[in-house]
């Protein structure tokens, strides 16, 4: 059986400028994936290359084994089975929402049509607005017209735009887990687009990070964040620093903090330069630990503490502390480093090692 | 069930929709534009030919006569509009006196009376045997030799009917740009020690300087585009020297250059439209949420608003429009019969139908270059647009010279091979006369339907797309609907200008074929003002109809618009 989506060695270009490079991703079922990554990094038009809206300057684009998208020919949108939601909607203000979920039903009988559009009304829980106009509803009711009528005419695979932004915080939360139910009960596989990692977490079982047009990983949310791939990755998801540190003996490696037995990258020998990633919830802070350091700013959450410590270097790192330990700042702190997933790159190149032994600090 | 399953076609269909760069679309779209700038564009590539015998005696004899009396009406008339538009302008959108709310759209009503009706009626109230020259004769017993009448069919006349019609476009600009003035800027100007009149001196009236320049571009290029109302006066411009030109001596090509030199005119004041236009939006003082407050008028200076406002409508509207009622109570039992009505038939199923056909081009352009935005087809459409504000004398001319040209030579050509003559298969048919009101009013279409159209997000179209709909199928079923209410209103406007339309339609109508504005215009210069009345009348009637959609837009403009 071929894959779901399947995209290959893809190029984007607005000539001149490539805004997508030699992107490959694979999505074997019918899931759901996201692609995440600051503005401008392309996204949007990876979006709209496998919706059918950018032609592609190299590469292929397939869908369950069917080919969309290739150098010179593209599949025209109306043609693919493939939906879309909008970050404005796009609700058609002149149409009935009925209408508007019944737009993409041209061609079906009409009393299959009534059944559809009666079925995903009670889906999206609007059974009572059907006859209402899209102005003459909220935010949250909106963005359900819109996730309806993209769904009507069975599309196998779902592009959402950053459909979600627009809406409040906790609303945006409890939709995204709604679409995710929906999308999963209706066999629709979906793709989103999103700058927000806590949203694309939330709704997606694979995300792929891309940034400056390329792809830099495309995986599981939980190996994104204690796997990253590379460096950009590592910045880009949850929040962490990257501590220096150089290979001594025996696949040790010195730091600040003292020798750590994380396993270096492939190729380093002793003697190179390499960073560690320390995210804040590696930090464990324990006043009985002998390595004290100072507290350079601290940030109240609620049930902890996000603590920015100095070291002495100047280096400055990331402590998550339970909020009934409460520092001042200039306090000197003791904490030690537990750290489970070893990550560590060769300074100046974004080689990885994720495969190693949790060897605390000493 | 699933409504769509088709397979990827291989090959073929993409060649056309990316590959070649030509698609049905962009070939569309450049033909319809190339094929409606073809009349400006034969204009001036035949002006561009050696001048002849007729155009060297044409610039030792009267051509100094046409630019003299040509650039007089259109200074004039700019004047004279500013004089009545500013202030009428400035009352009704900053002041409170009594009758504002009526004033503010009835000054539009003079738009409804084309400058050649106005003149006629001007003519017959004004002349030796007409009521005013009639009442003062008798009122002090004078005869013809008693007292000197200032002669109305002359060049100050025209420029005072034009003025009287014209200057609604000037007024709604103006009123648009005090309406937009922030209070702020005015508060400031007060809390330094501005009086109201130095107010309005150097704050008022500077800040809406760009849109008061365009506003007179227009209309002293409907003043330049005018041939009824000097052509009835005898005053010699350019206009009525290309008929003298085409009609009496017979020359194309001189004609055409005189048309060229007329469309010179036109377009520098064009550019200085557009420029101002440009400007005019810079010229924005923040938002308009906070308008000032009214200045209330109190005492003798309310009623002398109440009578600025009043003169005008009078003048522009009332009396003509009158003058107008009088006649045909007179005269319509026997010039309302069948041919009446066999002529308005002719004038509606014409501007009807030239209305429609605009409006589907306006929307095959406007939606082409949507589709298709890359710079080949924005240039097309831009041309396509070059008809906008040429007179009608000179579009006629350029759609004549090209359909003469291919009559000629099928003709020949069918001589030759076929052994028979073809004759005149376009010229003097309907289809140049719809052509060129396409040439002529599609520019107007095309800017509402533009307009329209940026006004539906892109995304709109996506959805469309992703929901099953072909670029013909997004238009049909969600433009159209979505711009329902403008393009209406921009049927209505092409309707009543197309039934104004005199010049072209006199030079390019079928032998025979008379419409309403023809036949007031023959009627009028047989010297049978009254018998044209009820033809006029008919005209002005349905001009009222965009009157009443402006003044609604206008009173609704403080609501957005659709998304």
């Amino acid at each position: 059986m071929p894959p779901f989506l399947e995209l290959t060695d893809l190029d984007i270009a607005y000539p001149p400028r490539k805004v997508i490079r030699e992107v490959s991703l694979i999505m074997h079922c019918a899931g759901i994936g996201c692609l995440l990554g600051p503005s401008g990094c392309g996204k949007t038009t990876l979006l709209r290359a496998i919706a059918g809206f950018e032609p592609v300057q190299q590469g292929l684009i397939r869908l369950e084994g069917v080919e969309l998208s290739r150098a010179g020919w593209t599949l025209p949108p109306e043609q693919r089975r493939i939906g879309l939601m909008f970050q404005d909607l796009a609700l058609f203000p002149h149409l009935t929402v009925a209408d508007n979920i019944a737009f993409g039903l041209r061609g079906w009988k009409g009393s299959e049509r009534r059944a559809r559009v009666s079925d995903l009304l009670r889906l999206v829980e609007l059974a009572d607005f059907a006859k209402r106009y899209p102005h003459q509803l909220s935010g949250g009711q909106q963005q359900r017209v819109a996730l309806a009528r993209a769904l009507a005419p069975r599309p196998r695979l779902l592009l959402l735009d950053e459909p979600f932004s627009s809406l409040d915080v906790t609303l945006r939360e409890d939709l995204a887990r709604e679409v995710r139910c929906i999308l999963l009960r209706e066999g629709t596989g979906g793709l989103l687009v999103s700058h927000d990692q806590f949203e694309a977490f939330t709704f997606a079982d694979e995300i792929g990070v891309l940034q400056e047009g390329r792809l830099r990983q495309w995986d599981t949310a939980y190996n994104l964040y204690h796997r990253p791939a590379d460096r950009v990755v590592a910045d880009f998801i949850g929040q962490g620093v990257l501590l220096p540190g150089q290979v001594g003996e025996q696949g040790r490696v010195n730091t600040e903090l003292g020798d750590v037995d994380g396993k270096p990258p492939v190729g380093c020998v002793a003697g190179d330069d390499v960073e560690i990633l320390v995210r804040p919830d590696d930090v464990i802070h324990d006043d009985a630990s002998p390595l004290q350091v100072e507290v350079a700013e601290r940030a109240f959450r609620g049930a902890e503490f996000l603590y920015t410590l100095k070291l002495p270097s100047g280096a400055r790192l990331l402590c998550l502390a339970p909020s009934h330990h409460n520092h001042a700042i200039g306090q000197r702190i003791g904490i030690r480093l537990d750290i489970d997933h070893w990550v560590m790159f060769r300074r100046n190149r974004a080689v990885s090692c994720v495969e190693a032994p949790p060897v605390p600090a000493s | 069930m699933p409504p769509y399953t088709n397979p990827p076609p291989q090959g073929g269909r993409g060649f056309w929709s990316l590959a070649a760069g030509i698609d049905r679309w962009t070939v569309l779209v450049v033909g319809l534009a190339m094929l409606l700038a073809l009349p400006v564009l034969t204009v001036f590539l035949t002006a561009l030919q050696p001048p002849g015998e007729v155009w060297r005696h044409l610039a030792d004899t009267v051509l100094a006569d046409y630019v003299l009396n040509s650039v007089t009406l259109m200074i004039g008339v700019g004047v004279g509009t500013l004089l009545i538009g500013v202030p009428t302008a400035w009352l009704t959108a900053t002041c409170e006196f009594p009758g504002r709310r009526g004033f503010e759209w009835a000054l539009l009503l003079p738009m409804a009376i084309p400058a050649y009706i106005i003149a006629y009626t001007y003519t017959g109230l004004l002349d030796f045997a007409g009521p005013v020259q009639t009442f003062l004769r008798l009122t002090f017993g004078w005869t013809r030799q008693d007292y000197a009448f200032p002669e109305i069919r002359s060049l100050p006349g025209a420029i005072l009917m034009l003025a009287l019609v014209l200057y609604p476009y000037l007024y709604l600009l103006a009123q648009a740009a005090f309406l937009e003035q922030s209070a702020a800027v005015l508060e400031v100007s007060r809390s330094l020690g501005a009086g109201s009149w130095r107010r309005f001196l150097t704050i008022t009236l500077p800040l809406a300087r760009p849109s008061l320049i365009a506003g007179m571009s227009l209309v002293q290029m409907e003043a330049l585009a005018d041939y009824g109302t000097v052509q009835y006066f005898g005053v010699s411009t350019f206009t009525t020297g290309i008929f003298r030109v085409w009609f009496g001596m017979n020359d194309a090509t001189a004609a055409a250059q005189l048309a060229a030199l007329l469309l010179l005119f036109v377009l520098t004041l064009l550019v200085l439209e557009r420029l101002s236009r440009r400007q005019a939006r810079f010229h924005h003082t923040g938002q308009r949420t906070q308008r000032p407050p009214r200045l209330r008028l109190s005492g003798w200076r309310r009623w002398l608003a109440t009578g600025a406002c009043l003169l005008p409508l009078l003048l522009g509207f009332l009396i003509p429009a009158g003058q107008l009622i009088v006649w045909t109570w007179r005269t319509a039992p026997q010039v309302v019969d069948d041919r009446f009505l066999e002529l308005a038939g002719h004038s509606l199923g014409l501007a009807g139908g030239a209305a429609l056909l605009i409006l589907l081009l306006a929307l095959l352009l406007g939606y082409g270059q949507r589709l298709r935005p890359r710079p080949v087809v924005r240039l097309a459409v831009r041309s396509a647009g070059l008809g906008y504000a040429a007179p009608g004398t000179v579009l006629a001319i350029g759609v004549m010279l090209p359909f003469a040209a291919i009559d000629r030579n099928v003709d020949s050509w069918a001589r030759e091979w076929l052994g028979l003559s073809t004759g005149l298969l376009f010229s003097g048919t309907l289809f140049t006369l719809l052509f060129a009101y396409c040439a002529r009013f599609l520019p107007a279409a095309l800017h509402s339907v533009e307009a329209g159209l940026t006004r539906i997000r892109p995304s709109m179209d996506d959805a469309a797309r992703a929901l099953g709909a072909e670029p013909h199928g997004v238009l049909w079923r969600v433009h159209i609907p979505i711009l329902r209410g403008s393009l209406l209103t921009a049927l209505l406007l092409v309707f009543v200008d197309a039934l104004k339309e005199l010049p072209a339609t006199l030079i390019l109508r079928p032998f025979n074929f008379n419409t309403l504005a023809v036949r007031a215009f023959e009627l009028a210069s047989d010297e049978r003002l009254a018998d044209s009345a009820s033809f006029a009348l008919a005209i002005v009637l349905a001009g009222i109809g965009p009157v009443i959609l402006l003044s609604r837009a206008i009173s609704r403009s403080d609501h957005a618009p659709l998304p």
